[in-house]
């Protein structure tokens, strides 16, 4: 069971930060379509930074010293750096669909192009392979959270909340949960958030109102950009030992998909993706999930192909229930006009 | 003649294939920028390296080697163009398969997905089918036709979903993607047509020559020796034709372009539009499955069956061929072959200097972020005719009306 709610947070939790990043780009009016690219941008600028800092004297001593504190600012500074640079990239989206009116899907597809292809070269050249890795050791023994950290011995429990919520996870999960509820907050209770909504909803009357709808939109989509970036890094840490691939297995638009699913609302879009990181989880590691001392899914006699599949097929389905009451931001997709009243 | 000349270059035609090339250029202009920083800020690449390296992206199809001296030589390659042939062939496919959902409105990112369903298809036809029985000539027919079958029904689930729910086909495009990457390795895994003879080669399924089915080569292998090219190049070439001719000659073609433009004005005027989201969907995807057929029933090239976890280049490429191309499937031809000499260039740029062929992606990339803006770089190549009505017109007015940032844009077109 721990196993089970561990493996469904460390899918969830990148699906959940990054459809709130949907979120604030579509609320703004912007179509998002890059968030794949740009969590595969983020991905490879956070570990690249992981890369390069850790080999520096002062972080290898503290690896050496066991200094949790420093290591885990480590990974707290390489998330920064990712949704920096997400929201960098994304500019080449908000530049084009804000300024020059382009076709919204058309660049989203763009970027989503560009990116892989970018980070592969560069991996390409900076590593004379195919993946980024860090320079030493791994993504559990730099960052992960252990009960040693507390004093805890090798053999004692720390509980079941202790054990599961607290022993062998990741830092970043957790400010991601942060980050998400301050962000929602942000959404609805703040002057910002109404006005960026307004833009999505109906930019016309806005801008009659002297909120500069361009503005607006350039800030939803950056802010879209950082969290997808640093959403790409927290899948690359907490799913793939902290390395970049220049994929990240259609998460991005897993991450549409749920956006879509939970209404483009905080709340709904939390549970969605609790729900997609369960599937997610059954289809990464269905063998290894022991239930009550049950391996249910194993007995179950499945094909592995079968339990791949189910998320995309789940989303699917899912999405022809619920799409006929979905409502879609009014303005998304629409380049914002002011001769069109 | 100079008059003639204006009419031309007034044409909306010629505006837009201007664009395209002002793209294709910009796009390599960014490659070629890209290589140098990275050859500049690397210290292992030295600078002769460099130069060789943005040589190769302009002009990699006309590589022939380093000559004895080590410097690169350009000449004509006939095994290189004969290969940009050959793969041009999936791509014109899954290019016109994107340029026909355009043209009905529909965004079809799912060609991956119908490339997919149509190689599993063909190639389980084509090896499925004993060669004793029947000839393989017929065979390959069959398998052509039953991969496009293959990919026409894999195509119209998510214009189904779109036309009846309502699902953005985006999306549903995207997770029928990936659920054809797992059943297409769930069925070869599960089937004989591993190719378990050849021991040093592990995860492909047989070529189809080991049925003796192959596509014909059409004479072309005598002017392209040593290359890959075969017939399928043609077929690709006469499939785009029928398919102009559909859109612009017919029925059919008119409503799913009306369709396209106007989806509520479309049923007003008695179209079903329904219908028509998922017969385009159905050709799209009937399209990308016969360039995966064309492909792999060559006879020369093999299929690496757990694509689980990545879908085939081939069908996203199909989107920047069709939009550069302005979605014309004529303009696919020039644009499908154009791309593949990127692809050419690239392998040569892996082959012979430091750098690797995703560069020639990020040119791509590139390409497909001006093209959406397409309509500004439009605008900017008729800057001078704007120029002339903005004279006449009082500027004054002009400049107040226009937003800020329009200002700026349009104080670019006039600068050029």
């Amino acid at each position: 069971m721990t196993f089970l709610i561990q493996q469904t947070l460390i899918y969830a939790i990148p699906l959940m930060i990054v459809a709130l990043a949907g979120v604030f780009a579509e609320r703004s009016g912007i179509i998002n379509l890059a968030l794949e690219g740009i969590m595969i941008f983020g991905a490879f600028v956070g570990v690249l930074f992981v890369n390069i800092v850790q080999q520096t004297e002062f972080f290898e001593a503290a690896k050496a010293a066991d200094n949790y504190i420093a290591l885990q600012g480590l990974e707290l500074l390489a998330m920064l750096a990712a949704a920096v640079m997400g929201a960098i990239f994304s500019l080449l989206l908000s530049f084009a669909s804000v300024n020059l009116r382009a076709d919204q899907t058309i660049g989203g597809t763009a970027l989503n192009l560009l990116a892989p292809a970018l980070v592969l070269f560069l991996i390409r050249i900076i590593a004379n392979q195919n993946t980024l890795q860090m320079a030493s050791g791994d993504a559990a023994s730099w960052f992960m959270i252990k009960k040693a950290m507390f004093g805890y011995g090798r053999t004692e429990e720390m509980g079941f909340l202790g054990s599961t919520f607290v022993d062998k996870t990741y830092l970043a999960t957790y400010i991601c949960i942060i980050i998400f509820v301050v962000l929602s907050i942000i959404l609805y209770k703040t002057r910002f958030g109404l006005r960026l909504r307004a833009c999505g909803e109906n930019p016309q009357a806005a801008d009659s109102l002297g909120i500069n709808v361009y503005k607006m939109r350039y800030a939803g989509t950056t802010i879209s950009g950082a969290l997808a970036g640093m959403g790409g890094f927290v899948y690359a840490l907490t799913t793939s030992n902290c390395m970049a691939t220049g994929d990240v297995a259609g998460y991005g638009f897993l991450a549409l998909a749920v956006m879509i699913f939970g209404n483009w609302k905080p709340l709904n879009i939390a549970g969605a993706s609790i729900l997609f990181g369960l599937f997610k989880c059954i289809a990464s590691s269905y063998s290894s999930i022991n239930i009550g001392g049950v391996f249910i899914f194993n007995e179950l006699g499945l094909s592995a192909h079968f339990y791949r599949m189910l998320p995309y097929l789940i989303t699917l389905i899912v999405l022809a229930f619920t799409s006929k009451s979905s409502r879609a931001p009014k303005a998304e997709g629409i380049p914002y006009d002011k001769g069109k009243r | 003649m100079r008059e003639r000349l204006t009419n031309l270059y007034g044409k909306d035609g010629t505006r837009t294939v201007l664009a395209s090339i002002l793209s294709i250029i910009i796009g390599l202009a960014v490659g070629s920028i890209i290589v140098l920083i990275v050859g500049a800020v690397s210290s292992n690449i030295s600078g002769g390296s460099t130069w060789d390296g943005i040589r190769l992206v302009l002009f990699g199809i006309l590589s022939t080697g380093r000559d004895a001296s080590g410097a690169l030589s350009f000449g004509f390659n006939p095994t290189s163009i004969g290969n940009m042939l050959f793969r041009a062939t999936p791509l014109i496919m899954t290019g016109l398969s994107v340029a026909v959902a355009y043209k009905t409105g529909l965004f079809n990112i799912g060609a991956p997905g119908q490339y997919l369903m149509g190689t599993m298809a063909s190639l389980m036809l084509a090896l499925g089918i004993p060669s004793e029985v029947v000839p393989p000539a017929i065979i390959w027919i069959i398998a052509f036709v039953g991969g496009m079958a293959a990919g026409a029904l894999w195509g119209a689930i998510p214009g189904l979903v779109k036309a009846y729910l309502n699902i953005n086909e985006v999306l549903a495009s995207i997770m029928t993607n990936w659920i054809a990457a797992n059943i297409v390795t769930w069925a070869f895994e599960v089937s004989d047509f591993k190719n378990l003879v050849e021991s040093t080669k592990s995860g492909y399924i047989y070529k189809t020559t080991f049925n003796d089915v192959a596509t014909s080569k059409m004479g072309l292998d005598s002017i392209f020796p040593g290359s890959q090219v075969n017939g399928g190049i043609i077929v690709a070439i006469v499939i785009a034709i029928l398919m102009y001719v559909l859109m612009t000659k017919t029925t059919l073609g008119y409503q799913l372009k009306a369709c396209g433009s106007n989806r509520h004005a479309a049923r007003y005027a008695g179209i079903k539009d329904k219908r028509n989201i998922v017969l385009s969907m159905a050709i799209a995807g009937a399209l990308s499955a016969g360039g995966a057929a064309l492909y792999y029933l060559s006879g020369n090239t093999e299929f690496a069956w757990q694509t689980y976890q990545a879908l085939p280049d081939t069908g996203f490429n199909g989107i920047p061929v069709a939009l550069l191309a302005a979605c014309n499937p004529i303009g696919v031809i020039f644009t499908g072959v154009f791309m593949s000499m990127l692809d050419v260039a690239g392998t040569q740029l892996t082959a012979l200097t430091p750098f690797n062929e995703y560069i020639t992606d990020v040119v791509i990339a590139t390409i497909v972020y001006l093209s959406a803006f397409s309509l500004v770089i439009k605008m900017l190549i008729s800057g001078g005719k704007k120029r002339k009505k903005a004279k006449a017109a009082p500027a004054a007015e002009v400049k107040a009306e226009a937003p800020p940032e329009d200002a700026d844009a349009e104080k670019g077109g006039e600068a050029k």
